[in-house]
């Protein structure tokens, strides 16, 4: 989803695996045997439940076209139909699909990045009559719904002659208010002392920026990147009102129009679902601990 | 630069250096906030101002904008199918926030201890909402498919002789849809509630403890009392969730069967970019943006009243 994040306050951050520091008498909270048989149990159970999905995805795709509905439900491909992933390259247009859904994801964090993170040190660390006013119109905006206000900014991009091009998912999605305040809660954390030092020394503020910032802020840049990647990776409404052209569909696109023309190909359509999850589980699996700060940080993205 | 010396004749040189300065550091702060206040100003802000002006015209792809006044609005009074959206985002919302929370909620308390492979648990709860709603909706559906679904296999293996039919029924597409929205989101809140649950202090549960308080009494006044930040941010985002709900729905079941899950984003989406109606589908806009904003702004006034 592009604009359509909510926000408020901001949270501390934790971490998924709780740092050592945190291992004081807060963490100590041991649980007699009984109570850790039937937390177990419970968590195994949310866990099968919150990853079922994922697994007859999988599954299916591994599967013959006629084995998915099966009577009864078999859980594993009897003989995994491994050309299932060969086939999808030759029936649809995955590989244009993926090309566009990278280039857009790509210039779209870059650009945010920079965009977000430039503001946010403007609204942190620097001073300049309205700031705090402006700061609070980018936090009220992240709590106006997107599809509020689609309508006006499709018409306005149709008049400047950016729908069905790439460019319009990356003007629509290049200046988050999310980013700027996502990065101003980190920015936040940093010692004032440390810029007015630098003053001090006679850096100048784009100085202070590039040079003790911006190297601080690498956790922050990481859990901003990853967010933004996945979220353009993801997106379905911004492409569906701006890409009507074939070729820019991006994969969540033409995964949704191979799944109404092949709509008997369960098989081949779980296979272009795994190809579409792939790349932002590998994401998500290396970068899942600054996922989880970003997330605790700003409280919002969705 | 030039020294003060108070009342003598270079004070007001030292006075233009010094505002000249100031708004230098001024033209710096502006500078770094620029860039990104074009695009934020020109395709968010802009949008947002401009959607009430053009709620109040007759505006369609080719004509121009003719100002009708409140037309669009007694319109709306009429029409059916906006009613349906109406109700059908408030049905959706009154069973995905209170379970959303719930449940996150539950599984922020049961993953919020010493035990062996939490991360691998927290890591699955949170892995749905990264992923892509088009990949999830379409895996749910096959789940729910009618008479052959795994999920319909498994409640007939329970005993369930008539199962529900899902996607494809009117009555039961909504709690389909809000199954997925719900099993979708919570690993999300569930995070909110960990960083929160971060904040309370061990030694007032230790005080409690010691007080003889049973698990009950102490998540009731302690863990929830400390929560309360945590609990008013994530009621507001899940209201305000739940109040845009779209994605999920169009790919799962677009809206069907029938009206059943219409609801009010769709129905902007059909009337704006599918009828190309600007100004009608406008006018629902504001509908949509004056429900997210009352609703926050009580709120947050419920919260402001319990907090003083």
């Amino acid at each position: 989803m592009t604009a359509s994040h909510t926000t408020l306050a901001p949270v501390p951050p934790t971490s998924v695996e709780p740092p050592p520091a945190a291992t004081g008498p807060r963490r100590a909270k041991r649980l007699p045997v009984a109570g850790k048989v039937v937390g177990y149990t419970v968590l195994v159970v949310a866990a099968a439940a919150l990853l079922l999905p994922f697994f007859w995805m999988l599954s299916s795709s591994l599967k013959t076209n006629s084995s998915i509905f099966a009577v009864p439900v078999s859980w594993l491909p009897d003989v995994p139909q491994w050309r299932n992933y060969a086939e999808i390259w030759r029936v649809s247009d995955m590989l244009v699909w993926l090309k566009n859904t990278i280039f857009l994801s790509a210039v779209v964090t870059v650009l945010q990045l920079f965009t977000g993170s430039f503001a946010a040190y403007g609204f942190a660390k620097t001073r300049f009559p309205g700031r705090n006013l402006l700061f609070l119109v980018y936090i009220g905006t992240i709590a106006v719904p997107w599809q509020a206000y689609m309508i006006p900014q499709f018409i306005m991009m149709s008049e400047i002659g950016l729908t069905n091009t790439p460019w319009s998912i990356v003007a629509l999605q290049a200046f988050s208010a999310f980013g700027v305040f996502l990065m101003r809660q980190y920015y936040a954390t940093i010692p004032d002392e440390l810029c007015e030092a630098a003053r001090v020394d006679g850096l100048s503020e784009y100085g202070i920026y590039f040079r003790i910032i911006l190297p601080l802020s690498v956790p922050a840049l990481a859990s901003l990147t990853l967010l933004t990647f996945v979220t353009t990776w993801n997106d379905y409404l911004g492409p569906l009102i701006y890409l009507r052209d074939p070729d820019l569909w991006t994969i969540q696109l033409g995964l949704k129009s191979f799944v109404s023309e092949y709509n008997a190909e369960h098989a081949l359509i779980m296979t272009g679902s795994v190809l579409s999850v792939a790349p932002v589980a590998v994401v998500f699996l290396l970068g899942q601990r600054y996922f989880v700060q970003g997330i605790a940080t700003s409280g919002m993205k969705g | 630069m030039s020294t003060t010396t108070v009342g003598g004749p270079r004070a007001g040189g030292a006075d233009r250096a010094r505002r000249w300065h100031r708004a230098r550091r001024s033209l710096h702060g502006v500078s770094f906030v620029l860039p990104n206040f074009l695009g934020f100003g020109l395709l968010t802000l802009g949008p947002v101002v401009a959607l009430f002006a053009i709620s109040f015209t007759n505006w369609n792809v080719f004509g121009k904008a003719k100002w009708v006044g409140l037309d669009n609005f007694t319109r709306l009074l009429k029409d059916t199918s906006f009613h349906r959206a109406l109700l059908n985002t408030l049905y959706y919302s009154a069973l995905h926030i209170p379970l959303t929370f719930a449940l996150s909620l539950g599984l922020a308390l049961l993953l919020d201890r010493k035990l062996r492979g939490v991360a691998f648990f927290r890591t699955a709860a949170f892995f749905p909402y990264v992923t892509s709603i088009v990949a999830i909706a379409i895996a749910w559906n096959l789940l729910f498919s009618k008479d052959f679904g795994p999920i319909n296999q498994v409640l007939g293996f329970f005993g369930v002789a008539d199962p529900p039919g899902w996607t494809a029924s009117s009555s039961w597409s909504m709690p389909a849809v809000i199954i997925v929205g719900v099993w979708r989101e919570m690993g999300y809140y569930m995070l909110l509630f960990l960083a929160g649950l971060q904040t309370v202090p061990p030694e007032l549960h230790e005080a409690a403890r010691i007080d003889g308080a049973n698990a009950w009494q102490r998540f009731r006044n302690v863990t929830l009392p400390c929560l309360r930040p945590t609990t008013f941010f994530v009621t507001v985002m899940l209201t305000i969730g739940s109040f845009k709900v779209f994605d999920l729905i169009l790919v799962m079941t677009d809206g069907g069967p029938g009206q059943s899950t219409l609801v009010l984003s769709q129905y902007i989406y059909q009337k704006g970019l599918v009828e190309n109606r600007f100004g009608y589908a406008s006018a629902i806009s504001v509908v949509l943006f004056a429900l997210c904003m009352v609703v926050t702004a009580v709120q947050f006034a419920v919260n402001r009243r319990r907090n003083g």
